[in-house]
């Protein structure tokens, strides 16, 4: 019986330069890209670069461009492609420097991760939280740091504002501290100044290639440039912050 | 260390895969004809209203308040315009279609001197909420007008314009109360739920906007279209180009 196989575009290279080549592999019901990779390291080329751990969309180790799209490597089936008779490229994450063909430096996302203001309660934990308040925010805690949302993102994509921007991934983890119903700081400055959310300008990339499907623009990023309105962009909110209307300040849960 | 290598060739098209350039430039051919459409009507006409029948563009019927007899669409259409322009879902569109920046998820950015949201005029989107406040009060006129259409001299009359004005203030409802903005007035602005004395009230509200939210755009681009449609009828009655169709 006859193997059927397809061709696979893999970019081969590092710092100093490279180019895209192509690898035959045999298709088996079923595989990923990853999987595909995996053939080829097999097969044809034992020094193929890649990160990656879980397999299972789980650990965000094995982020790469298909076709110039952020995916993951894991979760991408390859007879989505071959359905449609498309080829397949795959490249190292555009926006981040380049180790060595699909595996980048990504370090620069941990530097981000340690300037944000950390997690400040009212008083130690145990705390009573209730459904209601941390519903909101466990959206935020699926994220996996893929970092997929980061090379999509324009801003730091295309205009490379690395300095400028935090991106999509730190605005999730700002929200995700921010709305804390125990916590007591007050990030907004910081996210205006420090993270520069006014670079974002709610394309909602970040949202369309996010693996975990968590809605970074519509429920972090607006979220915090509605709260960033509130606090430097509406006198009316700034003179009424204290009615109960607008209370937003932090106490102790009651019983519900 | 070097940038990936991806940045020394052209951005990859995603190939097969989407039409990536249809949205962005279906949005810039509707925009601009909305917009081109809207500017005709308020700049070049002094009447909105046929019979019981109120054009959006003319709602409230400020003009008739102040005694201002010429465009005074002008006094009011400001504000629907305001709302959508600061509009976050309008934001996306016409950054895509109009900017380009980007065009689409993964394709180069047109613009160089890219600044975002962080300098004027683009920074006035920050101002969304103040036309979400004074769109409210649009919405309820626009109901008023809608139950004006089924009355016509002094009795229940009801035609086409009937329920296309029902429909136009439907679908505005929907669209300014599924609103970020608003989302953020009802709950989006509180940490703790369980901490306020109306907690549980307003998190089923902020739930309910919530849900609304997800829809946001499906409701700003069928406004948009019935605000149009509505204001075309209205403008070929006036114009006796065609005749309400009435049911009973």
């Amino acid at each position: 019986m006859a193997t059927d196989t397809t061709t696979i575009y893999i970019y081969r290279g590092d710092a100093s330069g490279g180019e895209e080549r192509p690898y035959l592999v045999e298709i088996s019901p079923g595989m990923v890209i990853l999987d595909a990779i995996h053939y080829i390291q097999a097969n044809d080329a034992p020094d193929l670069a890649v990160r990656w751990n879980c397999k299972a969309a789980h650990c965000g180790s094995c982020s790469a461009e298909i076709n110039g799209h952020p995916r993951l490597l894991c979760k991408t089936r390859l007879d989505d492609y071959l359905a449609t008779d498309t080829p397949v490229h795959v490249r190292p994450m555009k926006t981040f420097p380049i180790i060595r063909d699909l595996v980048t430096d990504v370090s620069w996302n941990y530097r981000m991760a340690k300037r944000i203001p950390p997690f400040h309660p009212a008083h130690r934990a145990p705390f009573t939280l209730y459904q209601r308040d941390v519903a909101r925010i466990q959206e935020f805690r699926r994220c996996i740091e893929c970092f997929l949302c980061q090379d999509i993102c324009h801003v730091i994509r295309d205009h490379d504002a690395k300095d400028a921007y935090m991106g999509p991934r730190f605005m999730a983890k700002l929200a995700e501290l921010e709305m804390h119903p125990m916590d007591t700081e007050n990030r907004i400055p910081f996210v205006r100044n420090d993270a520069g959310l006014g670079w974002c300008n709610v394309t909602h990339c970040c949202s369309e290639v996010c693996p975990e499907g968590i809605e970074i623009t519509g429920n972090a990023i607006i979220p915090l440039k509605e709260r960033l309105a509130d606090q430097f962009w509406d006198p009316v909110r700034r003179i009424f912050r204290r009615s109960s209307l607008m209370d937003v300040g932090q106490h102790e849960p009651k019983d519900p | 260390m070097a940038q990936s290598p991806s940045r020394e060739k052209s951005q990859l098209k995603p190939k097969g895969e989407t039409a990536w350039w249809l949205a962005p430039n279906l949005t810039l051919v509707v925009f601009s004809l909305f917009v081109l459409y809207s500017a005709w009507e308020v700049l070049t006409h002094n009447v909105g209203r046929y019979q019981n029948y109120l054009s959006p563009y003319f709602s409230p019927d400020v003009g008739l308040w102040l005694g201002v007899p010429f465009l005074p669409a002008v006094l009011v259409a400001w504000i629907p315009l305001g709302f959508r322009a600061s509009c976050y879902y309008y934001r996306r569109e016409y950054y895509r279609g109009f900017f380009r920046d980007p065009a689409a998820c993964g394709i180069r950015d047109r613009a160089k001197r890219y600044q975002g949201e962080t300098r004027a005029p683009l920074s006035w989107n920050n101002l969304h909420r103040f036309f979400l406040y004074l769109a409210l009060v649009v919405v309820v006129f626009l109901w008023k007008d809608a139950v004006d259409g089924l009355w016509y001299q002094g009795h229940l009359e009801v035609g086409l314009g009937s329920v296309i004005l029902l429909l136009d203030a439907i679908l505005l409802s929907f669209y300014t109360f599924s609103c970020h903005a608003f989302r953020h007035l009802v709950g989006g602005n509180i940490d703790c739920f369980s901490c306020q004395s109306r907690g549980r009230s307003r998190y089923r509200w902020w739930r309910t906007i919530s849900t609304l939210n997800q829809r946001h755009g499906l409701f700003a681009w069928t406004s948009m279209f019935m605000v149009w449609g509505t204001d075309l009828y209205i403008r070929l009655l006036l114009s006796g180009v065609i005749h309400d169709v009435k049911f009973f």
